[in-house]
């Protein structure tokens, strides 16, 4: 599989303002951020949930709970997989019982991953609401699933690849769009 | 009729021969030895390429006829020799009823006439019933044709008894042939205990089970000066008192199996259980004293221990599966392509532990190309080479551990009394 | 990874676990890593994820076993498999089928994976070899008992904090201990130093080719361990001959807190139960120690979840036969 050169769909700047965007929407929509829990699907949900706690934090004065949620157990794709992926610790140390809990992601794109996060986080407890807040939305979705909070829409086609690049683990903020060249 | 064996290499240890020749069978025995014999009439088997022996002599297998037909019966056993080039074999009295008197003896020996293609010698048990306590009525066997007597599988414990047999076994010239077995110390073992048995995690069988015996059996043999036999030596610590003990004059002689010759207890870890035999194979070290014991003379001669199954004795958990290896289809292969062909063994040596070896043993007139003797004969194709396939095997037992492995070096005619019995893979009956 | 036959082969491309003697370093970290999360759904109110959901596993268990096989059953369904016991005295085996048509009828009832237990070294191998059910062993004879050692590995890395180059004690019946093999191939792999302590008739020859210490000495084996493991002692070798008397035995071998003053002051002490009181193991340490052989208990639920997940969780496509 051959990639064409990739192009720079967001760059940090833009990708801290979409952030402090999502930030103000969570604040206004539950009106405060009282009863509100971030929990990032890992991996790279992770890292934008911690940030967007801290732009809250910032805006509000108030420090509000995040954790970390493993979806592996919860795939639909593991018999079709030839490799296990790694399976790594949920990391959510609250009771998230009636919080509005917000599942922060990187891409939403099949929905195929939030369903999975839906089932894992209704087996940890039993929150008032859950919503959703994604870096990028490239479409195509397979399932009845729609983003509460949205960093960008990019309209894509199913050969493209979309990359979120996040410096805590990838060294550098950035969203890059590929297409696969044709042989 | 007259069978004329042309142009191959002659190889008869008895006389001192290896040359290219021809040999002249006529009515069942040799008529002549020769180069470029003329024989008006005579059938002509082209022997160019391939080696021409004393028809070889198998002294421990087990045909399992009377009372155990399924694993293998005479019929079935001798066609098993006859393809392994063996003209004699002698068969072990742990039958049902045991071989402990004259009328299952001569039983066997009739059953072979009508059905068997090989010469069948008969061995009684040293006791009756092989219970280890009363001597068998070896006159009587003696009389029936047995050749030797022995308890094999179920060795006599009681000391007092073998001194007994063997004294008394001595009265006719009756060799004793001793499976060395300490039963205590073998008790539930499965395989050689060392290094490997505490991987494999099963019990192991001390190679002090067999050395114990043997010590036993050499200090009989001095103390009474008759002959003992020391069945399958496995280990290091055997040949090296049974060659202690001929130095001194005792008159101690043994046998070795090819699978002791040639592999190791490293190989049970695939819980295979064709790789279960009794002694059960031994680490590399006891490979190496074998090989050696063969090249000064220690061991007198090959013999398989043929010890044919049924397949589920065999497809099983390795505790439940039952000792032994089928034999007879493999050894002069696996002797030619593991011993021969690598020059650890020469042709001459290599022949002589499968005919004069033991013939002399157990006094019988076989083992060379006398002229006025059987003829029996075993022609080798010293290049042939074949995969071992025990689906292919005419004994009913397909056990063995060399299933598989392609060899160099295969009988290729073997004939008994004159008559072509075994011919390229093919056994001839009339 | 490991080699087998030349390949390099990974966990989820194992048909089977036999033992570990031939399961690499990398893998065993991979289990480990894996029994973590493992663990955390054992703390749940919901106890189940539904990554198995389909999948039939099937445990078989011809030696008596409590701990063992509920601890495979339940990890089973922790993880939504279908999970079902073979009553082995109460099937044909006991009217005398034999093992491998046992297996075959198994088979044909649609099992992903069986979990066996023999008395007999090597049956595991055996079955694996005629089935294309997967195969995990649970125990075979003086063989192996691969996840035991997996729970004890998991166990001490909690408690340690690592494996690496501790100094591992283990004590009793060598000869006939599968844990002891499985233990001594797992530790070893990470540069632990291994003693195995117990009567010279207990002991096999040639044990220390296995790279392990061999004592006959307690005191002196303690000297400096992290870690203890105590072997189940059984009467029945008391019968066959191989020491004298249980009394005798506990004299020289049993572990107390008194003993335990030979060792580092944090020695974690483990028994793959159940205790013999007053044998193996004195009272008073048995119920000092009574939390850690607990926690065991919860670590071998969560390290067979991580093994059943990473065996049976992916394609069948990929796997090494």
């Amino acid at each position: 599989m051959r990639l064409e050169p990739k192009k720079k769909l967001m760059d940090d700047m833009g990708i801290k303002r979409a952030i402090t965007r999502i930030a103000h929407e969570i604040i206004e929509r539950n009106k405060g951020v009282e009863n509100v829990a971030l929990i990032g699907i890992r991996r790279r949900g992770g890292p934008l949930a911690q940030r967007l706690a801290e732009r809250i934090e910032e805006i509000e004065g108030i420090k509000i709970p995040v954790g970390i949620l493993d979806i592996t157990l919860y795939r639909d794709d593991l018999t079709t997989l030839a490799a296990q992926p790694q399976l790594h610790r949920t990391e959510v140390f609250f009771n998230i019982n009636d919080m509005n809990v917000v599942l922060v992601d990187d891409v939403l794109f099949t929905g195929r991953t939030v369903r999975a996060a839906l089932d894992a986080l209704i087996d940890i407890g039993r929150p008032r609401c859950i919503q959703l807040a994604v870096l990028v939305d490239r479409g195509h979705r397979e399932l009845p699933i729609k983003a509460d909070y949205v960093g960008k829409n990019v309209p894509t086609s199913h050969t493209e690849v979309i990359s979120v690049l996040v410096s805590e683990i990838d060294g550098k903020d950035e969203v890059v769009i590929q297409d696969i060249l044709k042989e | 009729m007259k069978l004329l064996i042309r142009g191959g290499r002659v190889i008869d240890p008895a006389n001192e021969i290896d040359a290219i020749m021809d040999v002249l069978v006529a009515d069942g025995k040799i008529e002549a030895i020769a180069p470029n014999i003329q024989a008006e009439g005579a059938i002509n088997i082209d022997a160019a390429g391939k080696w021409v022996c004393p028809g070889f002599i198998d002294m421990h297998v087990h045909l399992r006829e009377p009372g155990f037909e399924y694993k293998e019966d005479i019929a079935s056993g001798t066609r098993a020799a006859a393809a392994g080039g063996f003209t004699t074999v002698c068969c072990m009295p742990n039958t049902d009823p045991v071989i402990d008197n004259a009328a299952v003896a001569s039983f066997v020996r009739e059953r072979a006439q009508k059905s068997g293609v090989v010469n069948v010698l008969p061995i009684g048990s040293i006791t009756k019933k092989q219970a280890g306590r009363e001597l068998s009525e070896m006159a009587e066997l003696v009389e029936a044709g047995c050749v030797a007597v022995s308890d094999d599988g179920l060795p006599v414990a009681d000391s007092a008894i073998m001194r007994n047999a063997l004294q008394y076994a001595d009265m006719f010239g009756l060799p004793v042939l001793s499976h060395c077995e300490d039963l205590n110390l073998a008790r539930d073992g499965q395989m050689h205990e060392g290094y490997y048995s505490i991987i494999y995690g099963l019990k192991g069988i001390p190679a002090a089970a067999e050395e114990i015996m043997v010590a036993r059996d050499i200090i009989l043999a001095q103390t009474t000066g008759a002959q003992v036999h020391i069945c399958h030596v496995s280990t290091a610590g055997s040949i090296d008192m049974i060659r202690d003990a001929q130095e001194r004059g005792v008159q101690v002689s043994c046998e070795v199996t090819p699978h002791h010759l040639i592999l190791t207890d490293e190989i049970v870890g695939s819980y295979d259980a064709d790789t279960k035999v009794n002694p059960p194979l031994r680490p590399l070290e006891d490979v190496v004293a074998l090989r050696e014991g063969l090249l000064d003379g220690t061991i007198d001669c090959i013999a398989t221990d043929h010890a044919p199954h049924h397949l589920e004795s065999k497809d099983c958990e390795y505790n439940l599966a039952a000792f032994g290896i089928s034999g007879l289809e493999t050894a002069v292969a696996l002797i030619m392509d593991k011993l021969v062909h690598p020059q650890i063994l020469d042709a001459e040596t290599m022949v002589s532990l499968f005919t004069i070896g033991p013939a002399d043993i157990l006094g019988i007139n076989k083992g060379s190309l006398d002229v006025g003797t059987d003829a029996d004969i075993t022609i080798v194709d010293p290049e042939l080479v074949r995969e071992v396939n025990p689906r292919e095997f005419y004994s009913k037992g397909k056990n063995t551990p060399f299933k598989g492995m392609v060899l160099k070096g295969w009988p290729w005619m073997t004939i008994v009394s004159g008559r072509v019995v075994y011919k390229e893979g093919k056994i001839i009956t009339e | 990874m490991s080699k087998e036959g030349g390949k390099t082969v990974k966990l989820e491309q194992r048909k089977d676990l036999l033992g570990l003697r031939d399961v690499s370093r990398e893998e065993i970290e991979m289990i480990l890593s894996t029994a973590t999360p493992m663990k955390d759904i054992l703390k749940r109110d919901i106890k189940k994820v539904p990554t198995l959901r389909g999948k039939a596993m099937v445990t078989v268990f011809y030696e008596n076993s409590t701990r063992t096989r509920t601890s495979f059953e339940i990890a089973g369904k922790y993880l939504s498999a279908d999970t079902v016991n073979l009553a082995v005295s109460t099937s044909s085996v006991a009217k005398g089928e034999s093992l491998r048509d046992t297996v075959k009828t198994i088979e044909a009832m649609g099992f992903d994976l069986m979990v066996i237990r023999h008395g007999m070294s090597g049956t595991p191998s055996y079955v694996a070899r005629n089935t294309n059910m997967r195969i995990i062993n649970a125990g075979d004879g003086a063989n192996e008992h691969p996840t035991q050692a997996l729970l004890d590995l998991y166990s001490i890395k909690e408690a340690k904090g690592s494996l690496e180059d501790l100094k591992v004690v283990i004590v009793g019946d060598i000869l006939h201990s599968r844990v002891a093999r499985s233990n001594i191939y797992g530790l070893s792999k990470f540069g632990c130093e291994i003693r195995v302590v117990g009567p010279a008739t207990l002991m096999p020859p040639e044990i220390e080719k296995l790279g392990v210490k061999a004592y006959n000495n307690l005191d002196q084996a303690l000297r400096g361990a992290d870690v203890i493991n105590v072997l189940r002692i059984q009467r029945e070798r008391q019968v066959a001959g191989l020491f004298p008397s249980l009394d005798e035995y506990s004299n020289l071998y049993m572990l107390s807190p008194e003993r335990l003053k030979n060792a580092r002051e944090d020695v974690l002490v483990l028994h793959p139960g159940p205790m013999n009181r007053g044998v193996e193991i004195s009272s008073a340490l048995a119920d000092s120690t009574t939390a850690v052989v607990n926690e065991q208990v919860t670590n071998g639920v969560a390290v067979r979840m991580a093994l059943l997940f990473l065996m049976m969780g992916g394609s069948k496509d990929e796997i090494t036969y």
